[in-house]
């Protein structure tokens, strides 16, 4: 196939092709970051802005590592230090960055929608890195590349996602990605968090974290979000950890080759415990290693074709 | 459609290819084989096979995907799926040969050494190619040739080296786009 996308929105629409063909991608990305010298002149010429209206750093730094390797130039906004807080409009803050012919905006907005609705108002290509509690497709890819490099496979994995799962734009864009290709996927948070209607996605949802992560290949934690406490979704953090927080005890009844996956940033001691959050089963860090890997395949694609030739 | 070689003709001439860089290079003990995808790689292995039936020694060979080195990558309205680059050895202070089945305008030659220069310092750098069809747009030139074909920019050399050697040939083809690089 060839790859013909503007945008990268989200995954409710990417065929398994699709994701196979990023995926492929993001292998020779791959060996690029395992040269000494670890960039490549693909997209010399071309500007990536990282336009960031919500706190991230480790998104961020992915995207911007990934846009440098390729030889483009990346240039950060973010919206603590830019004129949004003096009270300039979305679409006003995307034109003015427009003017200047970007080829990219790499979008984060806690609105959900936001980066769609830029991509009908701006002509540059828009990717979005994470919007409300939609989407946050690089995310779901790279966890699909991090479950294929160390499983082999996606079709008939039991993958149990534990946590916050109404607020998570993760598991959206896993549900897409992990969903389409095969995996069989359970959803486990408090009830207040984890509601019965994501069973439409063909999910299974509980209440109980043993029952999700029996027989798992795969476990993702979620970050719980202290500030939630507040609303009342649970009584306490404690208690949530007592319930929800994945444990060596807990963890023992997932298959014995099972890995533990985590978006991060990890609240150690909530979700995950220490012990676990450093054992040779967790893959965290291979995650952030692959998110590159992604974002490079992802960037690469966009930059190329007709449509954006600025 | 026109046989410009047939297998026992490329077979003939990768030979005498082989025979020269080995003559060049006097022996094959400081040599790596580079092909560059996808056209070059079955040829730097039929080379590399060559030469350990000639000298004795199996030289190192790789292969170099030149995607991300293009000089077009906004032209071709989509992107096509990417290849492998392999160079699973210090090419450092060694004579490298690449290797590809066409030579063209000369593009794809100079993306391949910018990808090798990443890898390392190589003492020098020899090309090796089976056809030589003209139409240069970069001053380069091979330092090994197989046959050289003259041939208008309408037409297509196409290169078949995999599989059964009885089956192996070049093809010259009428076509309304250009190819073989």
């Amino acid at each position: 196939m060839n790859w013909r996308r503007r945008h990268v929105l989200g995954l409710s629409d990417f065929q398994p092709e699709e994701m196979e063909f990023v995926i492929d991608t993001a292998r020779s990305m791959e060996e690029v970051l395992s040269r000494d010298i670890k960039k490549v002149p693909a997209l010399r010429g071309k500007t990536v802005v990282n336009l960031f209206f919500e706190a991230s750093t480790r998104t961020r730094t992915s995207f911007e590592m990934a846009g440098k390797r390729l030889s483009a130039d990346v240039v950060n906004f973010s919206s603590a230090t830019s004129s949004v807080t003096k009270g300039e409009t979305l679409l006003d803050t995307a034109r003015n960055i427009e003017a200047m012919k970007p080829n990219i905006l790499v979008v984060r907005h806690s609105a959900s929608g936001a980066p769609l609705f830029l991509s009908r108002h701006v002509s540059c290509s828009i990717v979005n890195a994470g919007d409300g509690a939609n989407e946050h497709p690089s995310q779901g890819l790279l966890d699909l590349y991090t479950i294929l490099k160390v499983k082999g496979k996606i079709a008939g994995l039991k993958v149990a996602i534990v946590g916050d799962i109404l607020h998570s734009r993760v598991v959206r864009s896993d549900l897409h990605s992990l969903g389409r290709m095969g995996a069989k996927l359970w959803l486990c948070g408090p009830a207040t968090l984890a509601p019965r209607e994501m069973e439409r996605s063909g999910a299974v949802v509980t209440s109980d974290i043993r029952e999700a992560v029996r027989g798992a290949d795969v476990i993702i934690m979620l970050r719980i979000q202290l500030e939630r406490q507040k609303t009342a979704y649970f009584p306490s953090l404690r208690e949530y950890s007592r319930r929800f927080g994945l444990n060596r005890e807990i963890f023992s009844l997932a298959k014995e080759d099972a890995i533990i996956m985590h978006p991060g940033p990890i609240n150690r001691g909530v979700e995950l415990s220490d012990e676990l959050a450093d054992c040779e089963r967790s893959v965290v860090l291979r995650q952030v290693e692959s998110g590159v890997a992604v974002r490079m395949a992802l960037l690469y694609l966009l930059a190329g074709g007709s449509h954006a030739a600025h | 459609m026109k046989i410009l070689l047939d297998g026992k003709g490329v077979e003939r001439v990768l030979s005498r290819l082989t025979h020269e860089i080995i003559e060049k290079n006097k022996g094959a003990g400081e040599i790596v084989l580079v092909g560059i995808a996808s056209g070059g790689i079955p040829l730097s292995q039929v080379i590399r096979r060559k030469i350990q039936v000639i000298e004795g020694v199996e030289v190192p060979a790789g292969f170099v995907d030149i995607t991300l080195y293009r000089d077009d990558l906004a032209r071709a309205g989509y992107q096509a799926r990417m290849k492998r680059t392999e160079i699973p050895f210090s090419i450092d202070e060694k004579k490298v040969i690449l290797v590809d089945d066409v030579l063209y305008t000369g593009r794809t030659i100079r993306a391949a050494m910018d990808a090798l220069i990443d890898f390392g310092r190589p003492r020098n750098i020899q090309l090796a190619v089976l056809i030589d069809r003209g139409h240069r747009e970069l001053p380069i030139r091979a330092d090994f040739v197989g046959r050289n074909v003259p041939t208008s920019r309408t037409e297509t050399v196409e290169v078949r080296v995999e599989g059964n050697p009885e089956d192996w040939a070049v093809l010259l083809k009428e076509e309304s786009r250009g190819k073989g690089e």
